[in-house]
């Protein structure tokens, strides 16, 4: 037996060795992985198979949520898009064509994520990519679109580094830094806040980077920060967190999490006698937060990227075909997807070719794209640069109580 | 003064719910020492049937008028049609690998807890938006003591939990099919050459588990009223918990399941309120390793030489 | 079949082979997925080793392989800072940049081994399901620890300026660890997937093998002649979670892939039992068949949306009433009746 076991060790490290010594002899021969990055694949272009007809069809891609713990922002989104898709249809499509939409369910997962993405790009050979919502999900495609050289734009990641990805990664949101700004100027000023409390899910980079960038920007701004407290998303039970929140004596609460979550903790917010307002993020935005949170989470606030009660033009008419197609108010998620696919289109009749990098470019120079989420230019870091409402719970309903403009 | 008060009572509430999902893990694992990882899916079902009933009777309504009868008509109703899920899944996916190695059965549990778990959230069932679990039962605040309110919600939840318990320790210590479920849990064969039908005494266990289960459901719904389907990694985090709580109790003791429950509630609740709120999923497991190290049987459970 | 280092030499050159040409011919999303294969083969067959062999049981594979994957990025991250100053693929195969990858996903496989002494011991020395509880435990615990770790640092003056134990922890926290650089290809999946595969086999028909399958099929009796349990069940779990650690690190540097702590939790670990399982318990082709049917699987029916899971899930539990021994039982596909009466 035991010569037998010591032989084990002596393969491995033959074995090592051999590796080892082949890679000595250094090969000539180029990396699969290292060149793709360069010379970057364009839709059409790439390996066996042939082209796929194009006939008189553009395709895009869309990969999102459909199942899993945040199914409703894929679902909504993908809603939004496919408004979208009829829409410019209709219309005669783009430079002739017909759009055709190809959407692929990610169950909420980066791995899925990223997989759906290579599909979409060097199987389906789609134009440009639409998705993710959260921002882990983007990252993990948009790192995939970048190394194909194809453009993508995320509707509503607003991690700031989602786009740092390079220069095919666009979004049509705000970013979380921005968000954070403007919840703690409505904190500080509209709600004369000197003392705010945080709640954040420590396992959503979403809600980690907002949590920072509002505590950053309402110390800034005079405020103290009592104390921040921690969950995981899913999390049920906030007990212990608010028991120490409520010792602090906060004037307003602020919970960056998703609505799955906000509407748990208004619950046991006001279980325990906690009466200051709460504050969220757009990732409160959903009808389930008030079918969750009922009269607990009456009065609390959240920034969002559009309000249907606005009464701008864009909004009226979007509102009434979205419940015209789907029986029920858009959310924000829709809006972002309707004005990413319409930039997108809009985009492509711009640019000379659908190419990656032409239409990249074309994506890039947009200006002023008036969108039913605001009025969109892209900067040079290829973020939008617009406003944020803010929005207040009333009646089940979130009510629009403020627009707040980027700072010039 | 007042954040420990209010520690202990939500230590309290949230650790027999705890203690109700053990019991479930810690019989299975008695009689066939496996770890029913469809036990936690079981539970969000008896939630889920919880709130379909209470939806289906009105209870959705604003205007609704909280009764206790109703509550208690719902909680049956959920533990029956929680214990026939608990059958039918014992009698289609477990019975028929009772002699294959125990990692099948462990690889048919998750298969059976994915099942359910996404069957769930298809739109003919529960779908996969969170929904708000009507409040059947009027929460009131009954009293306050040293600033810390007392609401009627946890203390008929921790009421109802300890009754449940009682119930089961009379059933499984002092009746004849209590006797017999002691009897397969010490030694299948011996139990059965003794004349005892080893397949119903299975098969009760599971119904019996999976009614617990549900009621721990309903219990829960009624605290935390958020029920989300398709939040998986949340509920099986939470019947991983529960398992834990059967494990440093003493896998396979009824009564170290109960304690084990409290104990992970507080320990759970402690760590959060008084060291990190940050690092609360790691306490649980933390004291699973160090009870492995100094205790492995568990703190009731008795230090058993495997048989030749 | 398997003696000698001729099957190692033929694996290489299969690796060659199919980095050479398999790109142009197949396609990138075909070159995807066989990457992605080949990471799996090297999870379930690893963790044959510890399931299948040993019949121990542990659900905590994703996290060994967490563990390699986050030290093979932080060798290859703040290493290609360090020497080249970006984090971008250098020169291309066999050269430099290679040899950093390579050497980070063999760092990683240490830490994952050294990891896996540590949490092994203790539970190894307990009956078998103890194992499972402590393997699931510590991937929660390294999943809740790698959350709280800080941003990733990018730029090259600020590495050079940050201390190890600084970089060691600026691993993206939850956002996940973004910005590695893409080496995995497929020759060094291959590759790896050459040496896990010898190392199984020869593992499983040497006298070690034997002692470990003794310890599946009776721990008393196996302890009874003299096998030392504890001891082999503790080098068998090392061994595994070394192979997983190289999985990770492959993993970690590959295309459409993520690194964060969210994704290498149970649900990963289950996915690798089942595969374990399905194959056959202790069949090494039939854990390789099993990681390509169940990576491709999920890819074909993308399409069905909402009924993926539920089918996937009735698949398994039909699978485990119908076939409980998996595939191929403890059988190798050499092994099989049909093709050896057709080889004599």
């Amino acid at each position: 037996m035991n010569s037998n076991v010591t032989r084990i060790p002596t393969t491995i490290a033959l074995t090592l060795a051999l590796v080892s010594g082949l890679s000595g002899c250094g090969g000539n021969k180029p990396a699969e992985g290292g060149a793709g990055a360069g010379s970057a694949a364009s839709p059409a272009g790439g390996g066996g198979g042939g082209p796929k007809p194009a006939g008189g069809t553009i395709l895009i891609g869309h990969y999102g949520s459909m199942t899993g713990s945040e199914a409703t922002f894929g679902q909504s989104t993908d809603n939004g898009i496919r408004l979208a898709v009829r829409e410019r249809n209709a219309a005669g499509g783009v430079k002739g064509k017909t759009i055709e939409l190809k959407t692929y369910d990610d169950q909420g997962k980066a791995q899925e994520a990223g997989t759906a993405v290579t599909r979409l790009i060097t199987d389906d050979r789609v134009t440009a990519i639409l998705g993710e919502v959260a921002s882990t999900l983007s990252l993990a495609g948009g790192r995939v679109a970048q190394q194909y050289g194809v453009p993508m734009i995320s509707p509503s990641s607003t991690n700031p580094a989602v786009t740092q990805i390079g220069d095919m990664v666009f979004r049509v949101c705000f970013l979380d830094s921005f968000q954070g700004w403007v919840e703690a100027k409505f904190a500080r000023e509209t709600l004369k806040a000197g003392k705010a409390a945080i709640l954040y899910d420590q396992s959503q980079a979403y809600s980690k980077g907002l949590k920072d960038y509002f505590k950053k920007a309402f110390e800034y701004q005079g405020g103290i920060v009592t104390t921040e407290q921690a969950y995981s998303g899913g999390d049920q039970d906030f007990s212990a967190q608010l028991t120490t929140i409520r010792a602090t004596k906060p004037d307003v609460l602020f919970v960056p999490g998703y609505y799955t979550d906000a509407g748990n903790v208004s619950i046991q917010v006001r279980k325990l006698g906690i009466t200051v307002p709460m504050l969220g993020g757009d990732g409160w935005d959903s009808t389930q937060l008030a079918a969750i949170g009922k009269d607990a989470i009456e009065g609390s606030y959240y920034s969002n990227h559009y309000s249907f009660q606005e009464e701008r033009p864009e909004v009226k008419n979007f509102v009434e075909k979205y419940k015209a197609d789907y029986g029920r108010v858009p959310d924000g998620l829709a809006a972002l997807g309707y004005d990413a696919a319409r930039l997108l289109f809009d985009a492509m009749d711009r640019a000379e070719s659908l190419e990656g990098k032409t239409l990249g470019a074309a994506i890039a120079a947009t200006k002023g794209f008036k969108g039913v989420t605001g009025i969109i230019s892209m900067d040079e870091n290829r973020d939008a640069k617009k406003s944020a409402v803010i929005v207040q719970m009333k009646g089940g309903i979130p009510v629009y109580v403020t627009t707040i403009e980027p700072p010039q | 003064m007042t954040k420990f008060l209010q520690t202990l009572m939500d230590g309290v509430a949230v650790g027999s719910l705890y203690a109700l999902i053990a019991l479930g893990y810690t019989m299975v694992y008695g009689i066939l020492q496996f770890i029913n990882f469809a036990h936690s899916d079981v539970f969000v079902l008896g939630a889920w049937i919880s709130y379909t009933l209470a939806v289906g009777l009105g209870y959705a309504a604003a205007d609704a008028e909280p009764s206790v009868l109703a509550a208690v008509g719902i909680l049956l109703a959920a533990m029956a049609a929680c214990g026939a899920a608990g059958f039918t899944i014992e009698r289609l996916a477990y019975r028929p690998l009772r002699r294959a190695p125990r990692l099948n059965v462990l690889i048919t549990a998750i298969g059976v807890s994915l099942l359910l778990q996404n069957v769930g959230q298809l739109k003919w069932f529960f779908g996969t938006q969170p929904q708000r679990m009507p409040s059947v039962l009027a929460d009131r605040v009954l009293g306050s003591v040293a600033g810390v309110q007392v609401h009627l919600v946890d203390l008929i939840g921790a009421g109802t939990a300890l009754a449940l318990m009682l119930v089961l320790d009379r059933l499984i210590f002092h009746t004849r099919l209590g006797r017999a479920m002691r009897a397969v849990s010490h030694d299948t064969t011996v139990a059965a050459l003794m004349g005892i039908n080893v397949d119903a005494v299975i098969s009760f266990t599971f119904v019996l588990g999976s009614s617990l289960a549900a009621a721990a459901g309903f219990l829960y719904a009624m605290k935390y009223p958020g029920l989300n389907q398709p939040a998986h990694a949340t509920w099986v985090l939470l019947g991983l918990k529960a398992f834990v709580a059967a494990v440093i109790g003493g896998i396979g003791n009824v009564r170290g399941a109960m304690l084990g429950g409290i104990l992970i509630g507080f320990i759970e609740l402690f760590g959060a309120a008084y060291l990190s709120p940050h690092l609360r999923d790691i306490y649980v497991f933390s004291i699973l390793i160090l009870v492995l190290l100094v205790r492995p049987s568990g703190i009731l459970g008795r230090a058993v030489a495997e048989k030749v | 079949m398997i003696k000698g280092l001729a099957p190692l030499a033929a694996g290489l050159a299969l690796a060659v082979a199919m980095q050479l040409s398999a790109g142009p011919i197949i396609g990138p999303f075909a070159v995807k997925l066989l990457m992605d294969i080949g990471i799996n083969v090297i999870l379930a067959v690893s963790l044959n080793i510890v399931n299948g062999f040993t019949g121990q049981f542990s659900i905590g594979h994703a996290g060994f392989m967490a563990v390699g994957g986050y030290v093979a990025g932080c060798f290859t991250y703040y290493g290609s800072y360090l020497i080249w100053g970006a984090p971008r693929v250098q020169a291309g195969w066999l050269s430099g940049g290679d040899l950093l990858f390579v050497g980070g996903c063999l760092a990683g496989a240490a830490v994952a081994g050294a990891a896996g002494f540590v949490v092994g011991l203790p539970s190894l020395r307990l009956r078998g399901d103890y194992l499972a509880i402590v393997t699931l435990g510590f991937g929660e615990i390294l999943r809740v620890m790698l959350q709280r770790t800080g941003d990733v640092v990018t730029s090259a003056e600020e590495v050079r300026a940050a201390s190890w134990p600084t970089l060691a922890t600026s691993l993206g926290g939850s956002l996940g660890f973004s910005g590695l650089p893409y080496y995995t290809d497929l020759f060094w999946v291959y590759v790896f997937v050459a040496v896990t595969l010898l190392v199984a086999l020869r593992l499983k028909f040497s006298s070690l093998g034997r002692a470990f399958l003794s310890i599946r099929e009776n721990e008393i009796a196996a302890e009874a002649v003299g096998v030392n349990t504890t001891r082999l069940k503790v080098r068998a779990f090392v061994l595994a979670a070394a192979f997983a650690g190289i999985a990770g690190g492959l993993f970690a540097h590959e295309v459409g892939t993520s690194l964060n702590p969210r994704e290498l939790g149970f649900q990963k670990s289950f996915d690798i039992v089942i595969m374990v399982v399905l194959g056959g318990m202790g069949s090494v082709s039939g854990a390789v068949l099993a990681a390509i049917v169940l990576t491709l699987l999920p890819e074909a029916l993308r399409g069905f949306s909402e009924f993926r899971m539920p089918i996937y899930a009735l698949a398994l539990i039909l699978m485990m009433i119908l076939r409980p021994q998996g595939i191929l039982g403890l059988r190798e596909v050499w092994e099989l009746p049909w093709l050896r009466r057709r080889r004599s």
